[in-house]
């Protein structure tokens, strides 16, 4: 194997690639889950996955709770930061308009990140990874077994997330909303709860890719708005609002970036993503899987 | 332009195909808008009537078929183009600029026919606040004959449906246009307002300007039209004068199976 | 509703005029025409923006790019290649023009979420440039020694006098921008911002004048960019960061989005609190921030210039 450096290198950069990917998944299944009920695309999905990271840091590493209590604490304190965005930040808006929404979200997604950094300061902060840091080699080829966990998770993610629209009357009545929220109301499904829902659904996400990344990539109050606008790049690339196509998505871009910022300048690392979003939207912005016809009559 | 007769239609449709994904809104229709006329076009609701204006308005392009206005081909055009060849609209909703005056709408429905360069308007040139200055006459004199003179100040969305509906007119009328695609003008109007639409309707024919119509109100069409297309389910089913399509049977039978009566909204 | 009065104009000019001679009386603010510099600055990026957003309703989150592009262009040309400065500014000011059409003419086809993405992902593309490019930008920590500003050998070299080239400036852009916003230029925005559809159907050629727009805007925020460089003499990529692209947005949003009076009005209020006020709160200043502007988009969508109206409103009742 010691004889093909290249091709090492390369399966390499596909493996931290599928990685990244995955987190961006994640970020990018969040964004649909909030914009195929409202509409809206929250600017501050980037913070919940930074605050995932960071309030597990406290109730793992601070407060020492063992991994299988810590996880679900810190899932369930980002969700309510996600309840608490929807309830001060978006319903209290008495005219919503694309402008509103967005400079709301934005306003969020600052507040969010300021306390970050009173609360845990600037400096980043590393978390044990789930299963030891011994790396698994294959052929020449490392993988963390953090790795493994990440997209494990974005497999259950995505396991859990269809079996809840598909198999249960609340997954159905968020779909139903998704696609006719005037229908939706005739029926009797609150629609307001399910804004609410998926606001919380899209934060416990957010939190889960966060908690999942740290261990690779460390984690400070200052990576939301990256995190939610390569998110949002997976999202437009695989079609938003479409499920596949934000796995597809995350998991295309993060191979791009991986694989770019390998063979090319890596200070651009972060640029190379997003001259993807750039040429996504210029050229076809409903994606790989989306659909023009649908997003053209989209309220905003 | 020149070897155009008067005879010749102002806007001829051929072999028009709409679908929208797996949907076929128009089905091979062919439509010839008489010069100088007022054309209808009814059907029942989903017939594809305001489909067939935004073709012809160029909001989008149709997926198959010739549109030919003054015998030029137009269906690869944008809007504001169509509006530059002298194709004006109204919109079934009502899309006033509701946020200016009355008087402000029409004005801008002039912006066709004045000079707006960037640095200049920056500037305040002389020669543009005289333009301003006349530009506002015309303005008032078209408020004056669309009959909402009195109102020139109030902002368009403060208006009661029945004068945005006449305001919405005026201002497509502002852009001089050859030919004026009403979307129906009478709709949600009381009897009297329905009137006054008429016979502004008719004015503007007596002015030389072609108009095309989509209403459901069959009493103010078969009152001023000279012509009527029927659709149903984006087929051509009949086609004819106000007479000839009150005793098609095809007619009949197209709107009695909706659930009966001419007046279905 | 849009004419503009010559009174609050006169008086406003008045007031820019005596300001510097007011402030060298009273010993607590003498540092103030420092700050206004930096007003000034912030006032030539929002009143573009403000013709942009509230008056066309495209909305841009990048436009700390463009800052960026102005400044650097200048810090570059004269530094590094011995350009007269206000050349440099020129060039500064047609490089951000010409960017801004190359990546206008396809954003400003993109609605709502999509352009805000777009501008948002443009923004960071051109900071991490700054950043990676040290060659010439000096990288992340920045460039120093661009000389200060001279006019016919007259050197400006006091918050005093670069208070009135600047404070000039946005009074000449501010009529600009006013007599633009009353002509048939400023009709045809409006009117794209009310019904897309229905100006293209009275021949509006609305890409052209979005672009149009756009361009004007980016071309004030680089000017603003190259005005900023030659006073602080020194400039880094965080000053142009994804962070002061929202910092523009809070200016607008709090002074009113659809008023040019108000584009100003933000950008002091901005400037100061950043520059002055907000350091009691140390910490807290980003947090102080987004609720600022949380509270503005809730409780006052038109901004302080549409609370009097709001305040006459409640008071008839």
């Amino acid at each position: 194997m010691e004889t093909f450096p290249f091709l090492n290198q390369l399966l390499q950069f596909l493996v931290t690639g599928l990685t990244v990917g995955a987190i961006y998944a994640m970020v990018a299944i969040g964004f649909n889950i909030i914009y195929n009920v409202t509409e809206i695309i929250n600017l501050a999905q980037g913070e919940f996955v930074m605050l995932g990271g960071l309030v597990m840091v406290s109730v793992h590493t601070s407060l020492g709770l063992p991994l299988l209590l810590a996880f679900p604490v810190t899932v369930l304190v980002v969700t309510l930061v996600g309840v608490l965005l929807d309830r001060l930040a978006i319903r209290p808006i008495r005219k919503p308009s694309v402008m509103t929404l967005i400079i709301a979200t934005v306003a969020a997604s600052i507040i969010i990140k300021g306390l970050a950094m009173i609360i845990w300061g600037k400096s980043p902060y590393d978390l044990p990874a789930f299963s030891g840091r011994t790396p698994i080699d294959i052929g020449g080829v490392i993988i963390q077994p953090q790795y493994l966990w990440v997209i494990g998770f974005l497999v259950a993610v995505a396991v859990g997330l269809t079996l809840f629209f598909n198999r249960t009357i609340l997954g159905k009545a968020m779909g139903a909303c998704a696609d006719n929220p005037d229908a939706a109301r005739l029926v009797g499904i609150n629609v307001r709860h399910m804004v609410l829902l998926s606001f919380a659904l899209s934060a416990a996400i957010g939190a889960v890719a966060g908690l999942t990344l740290t261990p690779i990539a460390l984690m400070d109050y200052d990576r939301g708005a990256m995190l939610a606008i390569k998110g949002f790049g997976a999202a437009i690339l695989g079609g938003l609002g479409s499920f596949p196509g934000a796995i597809l998505g995350g998991l295309i871009l993060g191979l791009i970036e991986s694989l770019s910022a390998g063979m090319l300048a890596s200070g651009y690392k972060d640029a190379y993503a997003l001259i993807i979003l750039l040429a996504v939207l210029f050229i076809r912005p409903s994606g790989i899987l989306g659909n023009l016809e649908v997003t053209r009559f989209k309220r905003f | 332009m020149a070897a155009e007769s008067v005879n010749d239609p102002i806007l001829e449709i051929e072999e028009l195909v709409m679908a929208f994904g797996g949907l076929t809104a128009l089905m091979n229709i062919n439509l010839r808008v008489p010069r100088g006329k007022i054309k209808a076009v009814i059907g029942p609701n989903g017939a594809g009537k305001t489909t067939l204006f935004n073709i012809i308005t160029g909001v989008f392009p149709p997926t198959e078929g010739l549109i030919r206005f003054n015998g030029q081909a137009i269906s690869d055009r944008k809007p504001h183009q169509i509006a530059e060849l002298g194709i004006s609209r109204t919109f079934q909703t009502v899309e006033l600029f509701n946020s200016m005056t009355a008087l402000e709408n029409v004005m801008t429905g002039r912006h066709l026919r004045i000079r707006s360069p960037f640095f200049g308007c920056g500037l305040a040139l002389p020669s543009l606040r005289r333009q301003e200055k006349s530009l506002k006459q015309e303005a008032m004199a078209l408020l004056d004959f669309i009959g909402l003179a009195a109102k020139s100040e109030i902002m368009a969305g403060a208006l009661p449906l029945g004068e945005r509906k006449i305001l919405e007119i005026g201002r497509a009328l502002a852009t001089e246009p050859q030919l004026v695609c009403l979307d129906e003008p009478a709709a949600g109007l009381n009897e009297t307002e329905t009137e006054t639409a008429a016979h502004l309707i008719q004015a503007i024919r007596q002015n030389g300007i072609t108009v095309l119509l989509v209403e459901h109100d069959m009493k103010m069409i078969m009152d001023i039209s000279d012509e009527i297309t029927v659709l149903n389910y984006g087929e051509k089913i009949a086609e004819g004068t106000p007479k000839e399509i009150q005793r098609n049977p095809l007619v009949i039978e197209a709107y009695l199976g909706q659930g009966g009566g001419f007046e279905i909204g | 509703m849009l004419r503009i009065r010559k009174a609050p104009m006169l008086a406003g000019a008045l007031l820019i005029l005596v300001f510097p001679w007011i402030a060298s009386r009273v010993p607590a603010i003498s540092h103030y025409p420092d700050l206004m510099v930096f007003a000034g600055v912030y006032a030539l990026i929002t009143i573009g923006l403000s013709l942009l957003m509230g008056y066309a309703g495209q909305i841009s989150l990048g436009h700390a790019a463009f800052f960026g592009i102005g400044a650097y262009v200048s810090g570059v040309l004269t530094t590094q290649y011995g350009v007269n400065a206000w050349l440099a500014m020129l060039l500064g000011a047609l490089a951000a023009a010409v960017v801004a059409v190359a990546i206008g003419a396809p954003s400003l086809k993109l609605r709502g979420h999509y352009l805000a993405m777009a501008t948002l992902a443009f923004g960071i593309i051109i900071n991490i440039v700054f950043r990676e490019e040290a060659r010439w930008t000096g990288g992340p920590d920045g460039m120093v020694g661009i000389s200060g500003l001279t006019v016919f050998g007259y050197a400006l070299d006091s918050a005093g006098k670069y208070y009135y080239l600047v404070w000039g400036i946005v009074a000449a852009v501010f009529l600009f921008t006013v007599n633009l916003i009353q002509s048939p230029t400023g009709r045809a925005l409006r009117a794209i911002h009310a019904s897309e559809a229905a100006s293209a159907a009275m021949g509006i050629p609305i890409a052209r004048y979005k672009v149009i727009v756009f361009t004007f805007s980016a071309v004030l925020a680089a000017l603003a960019g190259s005005l900023y460089a030659h006073y602080m003499n020194f400039i880094n990529p965080a000053t142009f960061d994804l962070f002061f692209s929202i910092k523009l947005i809070i200016m607008i949003a709090l002074g009113g989005m659809h008023s040019i009076w108000g584009a100003i009005i933000g950008a002091i209020i901005v400037a100061f609190l950043s520059l002055e006020w907000l350091h009691y709160f140390e910490e807290f200043e980003i947090v102080v921030y987004g609720a600022v502007l949380l509270l503005v988009t809730i409780f006052l969508p038109e901004g302080l210039s549409g609370a009097p109206a709001k305040l006459m409103a409640r008071m008839r009742r």
